[in-house]
């Protein structure tokens, strides 16, 4: 009986911790997208997979996923080689203001697509007019890159600092050059976040709607693009079907690749963090990668401020701060029903939701997936759980928004008027980040600590108190400030659920952007200044709260 | 056991954390239902119960005065849940692909673009407000005639110029759609995509409908003489119009006849025009829902959208002019914005038919 019950233990826990993430993610993403694609599949009731597949052959289906495989990867590129070395200053080297940076680089995360193109075609067009790259592939690479290398500093920044540098140190000490230091220890060291962040940097690319479509200036096709246009316009729901598997597939098609490169056993992770030292010479490169880059997120965000402080009256244009006192009111010729201070007020909240239910969900996900296995089916389970969790990336929010409308209509599920279907959907947006942020650094931790832990009469808690909490503390808060800032910015699916009675910031900016009056314009400008900030002094606050926590616990 | 221990500690730190985030969003709801309660019972003793509930499903444009709804909620007892996102086509869309499980009672916004889809859809039930004020029937779709549909506004997508910048540079402004390829407006035109804004498909409309089987050759001679496109009106007025928000380069642009009335600087001129032969015109319909709960109040909400109050504050509510003749309009659209008389028309039969060919070969001539 007892090694009956000691070979079930294991898998029992394992689907046990999985189960409240697994449920969650199968209610709300894969029955709507399944809901969704089953239309397609099915038109008039009846099946018609020749119909789909039909879809895949058109020349225009090849020309879309060429160029949002290959946009993506490039974009992919530039991002981890602008991002690693900023990375690597912004998280091991004492700067001054080093952490204002670092929350300041989030902020173009959650700024809504619509306000940052605005932001770059006004750059593009006006001081930049001299680039002829208004409306190109590189303009479209550009925002890309723009958005997502907060996500490489971040996520391979927490994993750099925690990395204990004593190899390091060592190799240095028999005689290896820094640049060998870098590439035969760090460098695998940091693999699995590197891979972690470059892929999920690539679902966001391949996956992203308002750049391609705000920038390329409509001549540009990317998989998602088409798929909205398939069916918010045309409603030809074979079509998208087709394009919404292609897009899975080559999701698919990533993770494995992703989980290829990973090693087996994530580097060991150290719990006192390396204390940042002083900028040598030899960390010039990098720094000047980093003040490129620096420059390069600044100047549309300059680009917003400015606007957001101009007015235009009679006797011309003037500085002043009348956009901003007019966001506790609704708009010129009323463009709003709620000002966009009550919008603000219920995009924290829902941030707030959203960012507790992604760790919770997250945790379980890291938890699950970085338990020590002992069969190699187990191994495998765990693989394509991780793999599972990744999915909502990768999916058009077109089809999930539309998916939950038409599938979760009726008991059990009778959820799609619920309040809490818009904080669960931007959760499920930031899950991917908080689980590539958390395994790498769960996995890290040598599982002998518990162990001696234990044989030292320490019971679960006890061990996970003095060995995994030191050691997630940071990463943990790190994802945090992602879920959060994801939450706040988030406008694809969010658009699709909001109503009235509670838009978000986002949705707000995008409705007075669209509306004409002098006031309008500036007022949205403004109001993702707004947005801007509060997302740095969220992310400021998160920083500064996770320094004297650290090895008291 | 000792996993087992572990995972009751787990479980209930979860449980703790789901308590602690229910205060943020579930806070917010009781407030916000809390408010309207002011209900007055002027039902008498209504034998079958009422649903108070009327659920509007709409789109992003949506917007009528608070107050104007607080009247009516006071004055039927009924109270206004609005469910609005995306723009007509998305609405549409929706409401096709939840037919017969509608996410609502009523609906306003689909227009003359996707109605036919709608219609065929059977999305609507059969409803004609008790009394059709004058005036409103002449906007009723072909072939249904009022029976499922109500006109409630409507509105014309035109091209518009910045006559100060054409004062300026003392060049005649453009009067036509052929005007815009002439080389005199070389770069100067700024549109929003078919493929992506309703305005666009609007404009699209308009040539096939001033071209007819010719339009492609039209689109070729416009894109060869600079037209920009955008995907959205907002990056062609804000950002490409010269007198958007953001100052941009080109004094013509795709936008609404009413534009001249939001544009009035303080010495009482405006500084844009609409080009009355380009305009291509949009009706906007509310119907009852098939499948819909509270159809009572679905009508009665249907009703008062062709109420005075309601048809007079269309305009600085939402852009849009009355159906009802003899609506009287605010002040700077009575001088300013003026309607086209004859403005370009394609039947929606005809335009659901096409939609999926017009648009792929628009694609094909504006893509380079």
């Amino acid at each position: 009986m007892l090694p009956l019950r000691q070979a079930l233990r294991r898998p029992l826990t394992l689907v046990a911790l999985a189960a409240i993430p697994v449920v969650v993610l199968a209610v709300f993403f894969v029955l709507p997208v399944v809901g969704m694609v089953g239309r397609g599949f099915r038109p008039e009731g009846h099946w018609d997979v020749a119909g789909v597949i039909e879809v895949l052959e058109r020349p225009r289906v090849h020309r879309v996923l060429w160029f949002t495989v290959w946009s993506s990867t490039v974009a992919t590129a530039i991002t981890l080689l602008l991002g690693l070395p900023a990375a690597y200053v912004l998280h091991r080297l004492a700067l001054p203001l080093r952490r204002v940076v670092r929350a300041a680089l989030l902020v173009p995360f959650v700024l809504p697509t619509v306000v940052v193109g605005v932001a770059f075609r006004q750059l593009l067009t006006g001081p930049l007019d001299w680039l002829p790259i208004d409306g190109t592939p590189i303009a479209i690479i550009a925002g890309l890159v723009f958005f997502n290398v907060a996500v490489v500093i971040r996520a391979v920044g927490a994993a750099w600092e925690s990395l204990d540098a004593r190899p390091a140190e060592a190799a240095a000490a028999l005689g290896a050059g820094p640049w060998t230091v870098f590439r035969t220890v760090t460098l695998p060291a940091l693999r699995p976040a590197i891979v972690g962040a470059a892929s999920v940097v690539f679902l966001f690319c391949a996956t992203s709607f308002g750049v391609v479509l705000t920038l390329g200036g409509l001549r540009y096709a990317s998989v998602e693009t088409e798929i909205y246009l398939l069916t918010t316009d045309l409603l030809d729901l074979q079509g998208a079907a087709a394009l919404s598997l292609l897009q899975l597939a080559v999701v698919v098609v990533l993770l494995a690749v992703g989980a290829r490169l990973r090693p087996a056993r994530e580097a060991s992770a150290q719990r006192a963090p390396t204390r940042p030292r002083r900028p040598r010479l030899s960390d010039a490169p990098q720094l000047a990668v980093t003040t490129v880059l620096l420059a390069f997120v600044a100047a549309p965000l300059a680009a917003l401020l400015v606007g957001s402080l101009r007015v235009t009256t009679s006797g011309g244009e003037r500085w002043s701060l009348a956009n901003y006192r007019a966001l506790s009111s609704t708009g010129s010729h009323q463009a709003l029903i709620e000002p966009a201070t009550t919008a603000l007020d219920l995009s924290l909240r829902i941030a707030v939701d959203a960012t507790l239910f992604a760790l919770v969900l997250g945790l379980l996900v890291a938890l699950s997936v970085t338990r020590r296995t002992h069969s190699r089916a187990e191994r495998r389970l765990r693989g394509v759980l991780d793999a599972f969790f990744m999915l909502p990336l990768g999916v058009s929010a077109v089809t999930l928004g539309f998916g939950f409308l038409i599938t979760l209509d009726r008991p059990p599920v009778d959820l799609r008027d619920s309040p809490w279907l818009v904080p669960i959907a931007q959760a499920l947006v930031a899950l991917p980040l908080v689980v590539r942020t958390l395994v790498p650094a769960l996995g890290g931790i040598d599982d002998r600590q518990r162990q001696a832990a234990a044989s030292l009469g320490a019971g679960p808690l006890r061990r996970m108190l003095v060995v995994d909490v030191p050691v997630l503390w940071r990463p943990l808060l790190a994802s945090a400030g992602f879920a959060f800032a994801v939450s706040l910015g988030e406008f694809g699916a969010t658009s699709f659920l909001a109503r009235d009675e509670n838009a978000t910031l986002p949705v707000v900016i995008f409705r007075l952007i669209g509306h004409p009056g002098p006031m309008n314009y500036g007022m949205a400008l403004a109001a993702s200044c707004v947005l801007a900030a509060t997302t740095a002094v969220v992310m400021l606050v998160v920083e500064r709260l996770r320094v004297p926590s650290l090895g008291v616990l | 056991m000792r996993s087992m221990r572990a995972l009751a500690t787990a479980a209930s730190i979860t449980a703790l954390v789901l308590t602690a985030s229910a205060c943020s969003v579930s806070t917010k709801d009781d407030n916000s239902s809390g408010s309207p309660s002011s209900a007055p019972s002027n039902q008498g003793t209504a034998t079958a119960p009422k649903i108070r509930d009327v659920v509007l499903v709409t789109h992003d444009s949506w917007n009528l005065p608070k107050k104007l709804v607080a009247q009516w909620e006071q004055q039927t007892g009924y109270h206004l849940v609005v469910r609005s996102s995306g723009d007509a086509g998305q609405l549409t869309n929706k409401l096709v692909l939840t037919q017969g499980s509608p996410d609502g009672d009523v609906s306003f916004g689909v227009d003359n673009t996707f109605a036919t889809r709608a219609l065929k859809a059977d999305v609507f039930a059969p409803y004609t407000p008790a009394s059709v004020p004058a005036g409103v029937s002449q906007y009723d779709v072909a072939g249904d005639d009022g029976s499922h549909l109500t006109p409630i506004d409507h509105s014309a997508v035109c091209v518009n110029v910045d006559t100060t910048w054409f004062a300026a540079h003392k060049i005649p402004a453009p009067q036509t759609l052929d005007d815009l390829t002439k080389p005199a407006y070389k770069n100067l035109f700024v549109t929003a995509g078919a493929s992506t804004s309703s305005p666009g498909m609007a404009f699209l409309l308009a040539t096939i409908a001033k071209y007819g089987d010719g339009w492609q050759n039209y689109w070729q001679k416009l894109m060869a003489n600079g037209a920009e496109i955008t995907d959205g009106w907002d990056q062609a007025y804000d950002v490409e119009f010269t007198q958007g928000g953001g100052h941009g380069k080109r004094p013509i642009v795709l936008s609404y006849d009413s534009d001249p009335a939001f544009t009035v600087q303080k010495d009482g001129s405006t500084t844009t025009k609409a080009l009355l032969d380009t305009c291509f015109s949009q009706v906007e319909y509310a119907g009852v829902l098939t499948g819909a709960k509270n159809v009572p109040g679905a009508e009665a909400f249907l009703d008062w959208l062709l109420s005075p109050q309601v048809q007079a504050k269309l305009p600085d509510a939402m852009y849009v002019y009355p159906v009802v003749s003899g609506t009287a309009l605010p002040a700077d659209w009575a001088k300013y914005a003026v309607q086209p008389t004859k403005p370009l028309t394609v039947s929606p039969a005809e335009i659901d038919a096409n939609r999926e060919k017009w648009l792929q070969q628009w694609s094909d001539v504006t893509s380079r």
